[in-house]
């Protein structure tokens, strides 16, 4: 138990994805201009995340290594996380259309977006069991959310103050985010287990 | 005269990290220090001039509806001959660059070009546009890595510039990557009277 609470933590705020490993940046600027959107990307990347990580956890230890074709893992887990992205955006809105209708825009953004294959990479690098692989993709999709909404918060405060030409949008955006990471190295005296 | 043209478009006007601000990950993870920004700006070179050639020599047989995922395959593909020849001759920098290169793949400078430039240009045209962005990328990579290292360790290259304590290793780790490339980019805002 005590491990999983250790991965819990370490994703989400000691290794935050975001902010110590540099994945997922394209969406954390573009994307947090405001809370709503802020939201809804996160809880696609939390819910593609979990998919992807578990699919390609699969097919790399019952497919992969078995045929000895390790090799070609970078080809087939993008294939897989794009075909994925699209069967999720049909059954979604076959399913539910109010989901869709809050996700639908942020979907087909997600497959080139580096923290779902960079997910499903790490765990085949860490040696992961699939529920500690889940448990991993979900919480650090948790920090990825919790990274954006922080800094979509303060991106509506920044919008209201009187920056020097040249470092409006994303150079500001960017001081702000290695304010934030120096914030979080903060925890990264936290060890566990 | 035309290469050139297209080369200097890549290098300066349409400069991949601080114009069209793409491809944050790595230039964000890969550049602790001047060598390892350098050699992920050569990495991404070599793919994309590659993935460059290959698009737009097979963009007659590609049909139109799947050429996304036809372009992420051959992307691909090179990457994961990257990975094998780096893997096998470069060891030491394939471990310290990391996750970075299979993410190669999912760097949006390369689809990018290849669907703005490679999948309606010729060959020859295709290989400069990829010289010059790849070379864009190499040196705006090259450029942080190198001020973060002389920043935070006092050298460039592994070459003493001043003596290391007086260097602050906020630079070198994460929260250095953000600000200086915050402030390169204002920088390079100011010079080109973007704003």
């Amino acid at each position: 138990m005590i491990e999983y609470i250790a991965i819990i933590i370490t994703a989400i705020f000691v290794n935050n994805i975001v902010f110590a490993q540099f994945l997922g940046i394209c969406p954390f600027i573009g994307v947090s201009k405001n809370l709503d959107s802020a939201i809804g990307m996160g809880a696609a990347v939390t819910f593609v995340m979990a998919v992807a990580t578990c699919v390609t956890w699969i097919l790399q230890y019952f497919v992969l290594v078995p045929l000895g074709l390790a090799y070609i893992q970078t080809i087939l887990f993008i294939l897989v996380i794009a075909v994925l992205v699209q069967m999720l955006e049909i059954i979604i809105r076959k399913i539910s259309p109010s989901l869709y209708a809050a996700l639908g825009v942020f979907l087909p953004l997600i497959t080139t977006n580096c923290a779902v294959l960079g997910v499903a990479i790490i765990v085949t690098q860490k040696d992961f069991s699939l529920l500690q692989s889940i448990v991993y993709a979900v919480s650090t999709a948790i920090g990825f959310t919790m990274a954006l909404t922080i800094f979509a918060g303060i991106r509506t405060q920044l919008a209201l103050y009187d920056i020097p030409r040249p470092m409006r949008g994303v150079p500001a955006a960017l001081l702000v985010a290695g304010l934030l990471a120096m914030a979080f190295m903060g925890f990264s005296g936290i060890k566990i287990g | 005269m035309k290469a050139l043209n297209i080369i200097y478009n890549g290098l300066v006007k349409q400069n991949p990290t601080f114009v069209l601000i793409l491809g944050m990950c790595p230039t964000l993870g890969t550049t602790s220090s001047a060598l390892t920004g350098l050699s992920m700006g050569l990495a991404t070179l070599f793919v994309l001039i590659c993935s460059n050639v290959a698009i737009s020599a097979l963009k007659n047989f590609v049909p139109d509806k799947v050429r996304i995922p036809a372009f992420i395959i051959i992307i691909a593909s090179f990457v994961t001959v990257l990975q094998m020849v780096m893997q096998a001759w470069l060891p030491a920098l394939y471990g310290a660059l990391g996750i970075f290169i299979p993410l190669i793949v999912v760097n949006c400078i390369l689809l990018g070009r290849a669907e703005s430039f490679a999948s309606k240009n010729g060959v020859i045209a295709s290989a400069c546009d990829g010289i010059g962005i790849g070379l864009g990328f190499t040196c705006a990579l090259t450029v942080i890595g190198a001020l973060r290292e002389f920043l935070g360790t006092g050298c460039i290259f592994g070459a003493h510039i001043y003596p290391e304590s007086y260097g602050s290793l906020l630079f070198v780790l994460a929260p250095g990557a953000f600000i200086v490339l915050g402030f390169l980019i204002a920088i390079f805002n100011r010079l080109t009277n973007k704003a």
